[in-house]
């Protein structure tokens, strides 16, 4: 790459439902400028690459340390978080001078690259994604001890920000499909592994049972690949795969259900 | 206000301690509306990395609720109502089993304990930790509890919607708020019995801070200007460590310094410093890396509290030491064995992430950076033994029904705060209110069905026409270059180290800003997600808000905790053991300020040092037997 160009292009898919349209911006290169940077730049000085006025591009963010989940969007296509995505990394990688920048796909648009997912955080409601304790007082115990090893695990599967890239990337999750996606899926194992979650495991598992639940997963396996907290979420997939039809046996045979493994 | 109708009760915040508050109340069988700029799940408390301080004494180092207040109102350095710090430590043990019960992750030993380990400001082990993301993990916990109670009717949420306006009844008793969709900028009243405030820190003010850029302190200077007592707005906490970047400064955790890494620069014994001894030594041997902390500090090293190690950074470096010539040191774990960077992973991640370099191999390069609000919101504090305890409401602002708590409340951390502390004081006041605020509604005479509706849509017709007047706004100057302005005079003078003449002229510029803020012209005048209509609108409280920073450290001559002013370099408790207090006047051009005595019922303002190790058992005085815990 030379290093003679100081400027680089993003282009971006903006607009509102049924009026989306691309536009370009040209931009100083920075030492250590990423998408949200730079789009904090354009937001200052609305001008695009022709020299046209322009309204200040709208965009979604909030910590800039990749731990929020909100500035999801498609950088060069591929579904991440814009605050990590820097600059020069995409200029060295891609050898262009030009970084694509547009909105999530599989949501509904709100306008430029802000999509509401709203759905997300609707599924982890139908997945009981919540440990049910009895009431929020000391009952002067702590629960059951956890080995470091189980805390581990738990713990890589808690870290789910709920950005949304993983239903993205997923060739199943569309506007025709029901389907939850990875990340509620993903989090029934999560609380099916705790040791109180586990309680209600049967009705978590109920909820991938649903139309909405396991059976939409096509094991194209995109979602782990884009996730950024590199959650094992195919594992999770095949696991409440495996749950889920010997829930469904035991509904079946009517067996009860208090959790019990 | 008794009887069978539910106590109607708005939450504007959603991280973890109106989450705290929305799960009490929700307990407590009131109907919750909580408010939220994001998805509450994405609300900053996701960023707080290293950990939560808990004194209960697992790791057989005889620690206890009363160590922890002490080490928590000397590291405040005697600014903190003291009171209200006790109880929140004495609580401590309980919330950590409640929120292990309600499956927050939390590290263990090999028995399988909660494990814990060391922070600033303290000899002991008590700050229990999930990985490198305590915070995510703490709000996740308390978020998953908030939607189970919504799935119950008993939580409502309104998420991407922005708290504009409180709305009072005709004794000034609060009733509601006007918000706007941030979507559409759709307008709307909510109301409710009572109105609690949990919307965190300020950072956005300094545009570059650790803070998420949900923190504006908007809310705050909203409430601020239609009445509300603001209380210690100059003590602002720098942290030490974090990734300089264009768009914030990206925290790393103090943790790293507990579990082993050493702050260094390369020495140069042709140098001579004063050390906090009194004695005068060369900085290091030349060419070799100094580990100034350890030196100067031997007894807390690289674990002395945030502000004393802020201010070691800058002055190591306005000797000429930073690295490349800048503000900036090393951070070094490279010699630290894998076990411990694994249990640091999602943190030098981060480094890796924004710098390219790996911190396993390569020292880290890092600069102080403000990272947290001390002051904010007054609110009340009867004591567990005070003979009002049951005729005043703690949490609460001087506006009757109007509750603050979490970062964007003033009590806890004094002049401030240590690691560890913020996760607690957020999730104890949070439970605190949620039971605080059910007490006020059963006061009332009458319900919020009561209220006559014209004082609702007064309000919604200020509003109104606030909305369509700034959306019309066609003049030349640009609010997010106003914004670098403010924020570059607020972070050069109004941070690590303060002076007069500085802050004078600092003052004198926000009124300039604020009157160019009258020419301001949007590039964008739709309805539709218009996020430059959202913050020209945030700005103004912004600006106030700064303001009452500035004001307050320009009058506040002394040194205490994180108000450094080199020209006093001495705690003054004699003049200034005291609280400021900041009031609007809109005739006025500068905030109103005034004192209050701080109350030090439970322990005598000593000394504070941490060159020396004293595991000392402090006692404390006065300390009430019927404490009553919020859970």
């Amino acid at each position: 790459m030379s290093d003679t160009h100081d400027t680089y292009t993003l282009k971006i898919f903006r607009g509102t439902p049924g009026n989306q349209y691309w536009e370009e911006f040209e931009l100083q290169r920075h030492e250590g400028a990423n998408i949200i940077s730079s789009l904090m730049e354009i937001q200052k000085n609305p001008i695009n690459k022709k020299g046209e006025k322009t309204t200040p591009v709208a965009w979604e963010q909030g910590c800039l340390e990749e731990v929020c989940g909100s500035c999801s969007m498609l950088v060069n296509g591929k579904p991440r978080q814009a605050c990590t995505a820097l600059i020069e990394l995409y200029l060295k990688e891609t050898g262009s001078f030009t970084i694509v920048l547009a909105p999530f796909t599989k949501f509904p648009l709100i306008r430029d690259l802000c999509v509401d997912r709203t759905s997300m955080f609707e599924a982890l409601k139908k997945v009981r994604a919540w440990i049910p304790v009895d009431g929020y007082v000391d009952s002067g115990e702590f629960g059951p001890p956890v080995s470091p090893e189980v805390q581990d695990a738990l713990y890589t599967l808690s870290t789910c920000m709920t950005c949304g890239c993983c239903s993205e990337s997923c060739p199943q999750v569309h506007s025709d499909s029901p389907y939850m996606g990875p990340a509620a899926m993903s989090q029934i194992r999560l609380f099916d592994s705790n040791p109180t979650g586990k309680l209600q495991k049967s009705q978590r598992l109920r909820a991938a049972l649903s139309e909405e639940g396991i059976a939409g997963c096509g094991n194209a396996q995109n979602c782990v690949r884009v996730c950024p907290k590199n959650i094992p979420l195919t594992e999770s997939l095949a696991l409440i795969g495996r749950e889920a039809s010997k829930q469904a046996i035991k509904d079946f045979l009517s067996l009860p259900d208090a959790g019990k493994q | 206000m008794n009887g069978k109708k539910k106590k109607e009760v708005i939450v504007v915040g959603g991280g973890l301690a109106g989450l705290a508050t929305a799960m009490k109340l929700a307990e407590k069988e009131c109907k919750v509306k909580l408010v939220s700029v994001t998805k509450v799940r994405r609300s900053h408390s996701v960023c707080a990395q290293g950990g939560f301080n808990i004194a209960i004494n697992l790791k057989g180092e005889d620690d206890s609720p009363i160590i922890h207040a002490y080490d928590t109102i000397k590291g405040g350095d005697f600014l903190a109502n003291q009171p209200p710090v006790l109880e929140m430590c004495m609580a401590g043990p309980g919330i950590l089993r409640l929120m292990e019960r309600m499956g927050c992750p939390f590290n263990r030993t090999p028995e399988g304990h909660v494990d814990f380990r060391r922070f600033g400001g303290t000899l002991y082990n008590r700050t229990a930790f999930c990985g490198g993301s305590t915070g995510q993990q703490l709000l996740y916990a308390l978020d998953e509890q908030v939607r189970r109670q919504e799935t119950k009717g008993n939580v409502e949420k309104f998420e991407n919607h922005e708290f504009l306006r409180l709305i009072r009844d005709e004794e000034g008793r609060a009733c509601g708020i006007v918000m706007h969709d941030l979507f559409n900028l759709k307008l709307h009243i909510l109301k409710a019995d009572a109105v609690v405030f949990a919307t965190g820190g300020l950072g956005l003010i300094y545009k570059k801070s650790t803070n998420s850029t949900f923190c504006s302190g908007a809310s705050n200077g909203r409430l601020y200007m239609q009445g509300m007592k603001y209380a210690n707005g100059e003590f602002i906490q720098i942290h030490p460590t974090s990734i300089p970047g264009p768009d914030k400064m990206r925290l790393i955790s103090e943790t790293v310094r507990g579990e082993g890494g050493r702050v260094w620069v390369y020495g140069d014994s042709s140098k001579k410093m004063l050390f906090p001894d009194g004695t005068t030594k060369p900085c290091g041997h030349t060419g070799e890396p100094w580990y100034f902390l350890e030196e100067m500090y031997p007894a807390f090293g690289n674990m002395v509290p945030r502000d004393i190690g802020s201010r070691e950074v800058l002055r190591v470096c306005e000797a000429g030491l930073g690295i490349d010539g800048k503000m900036q040191v090393f951070l070094d774990v490279t010699h630290l064995p894998p076990e411990k960077h694994h249990r640091l992973e999602s943190i030098l991640d981060i480094y890796k992430k924004f710098t390219g370099d790996d911190p396993r191999k390569k020292p880290m390069k890092i600069c102080p950076a403000v990272h947290y609000t001390m002051g904010g919101a007054w609110v009340d504090w009867p004591a567990a033994d005070d003979p009002d305890r049951w005729e005043r409401f703690r949490q609460m602002t001087n506006l009757p029904g109007c509750f603050n708590v979490g970062e964007s409340d003033f009590q806890y951390h004094g002049a401030n705060r240590l690691g560890g502390n913020s996760l607690l004081s957020c999730i104890f006041g949070g439970l605190v209110t949620g039971v605080e605020v059910p007490r006020y509604i059963a006061s009332l005479t009458r319900s919020v069905s009561e209220v006559p509706d014209s004082i609702f849509q007064e309000a919604l017709k200020i509003e109104e026409e606030i909305q369509k007047e700034v959306l019309g706004w066609a003049g030349p100057e640009n609010v997010h270059k106003l914004h670098d302005e403010l924020a570059d005079w607020m972070t050069r003078f109004a941070s690590v180290k303060r002076d007069n003449p500085d802050l004078e002229k600092t003052i004198e510029k926000l009124k300039e800003i604020r009157e160019r803020y009258k020419k301001v012209g949007l590039d964008d005048h739709g309805t539709h997600l218009n996020q430059t209509y959202v913050f020209a609108r945030q700005f103004p409280p912004m600006m106030e808000i700064a303001l009452v920073i500035a004001k307050g450290a320009l009058l506040r001559n002394e040194f205490r905790g994180a108000h450094f002013k080199p020209e006093f370099p001495e705690r003054d408790d004699e003049n200034w053991l005291k609280t400021t207090i900041a009031m609007y006047d809109p005739a006025q051009d500068e905030p109103i300020i005034t004192y209050e005595s701080v109350d030090i019922r439970h322990l005598d303002p000593i000394k504070r040092d941490y060159t020396q190790a004293k595991k000392v058992k402090p006692t404390l005085k006065n300390v009430p037997t019927n404490i009553q815990l919020p859970l």
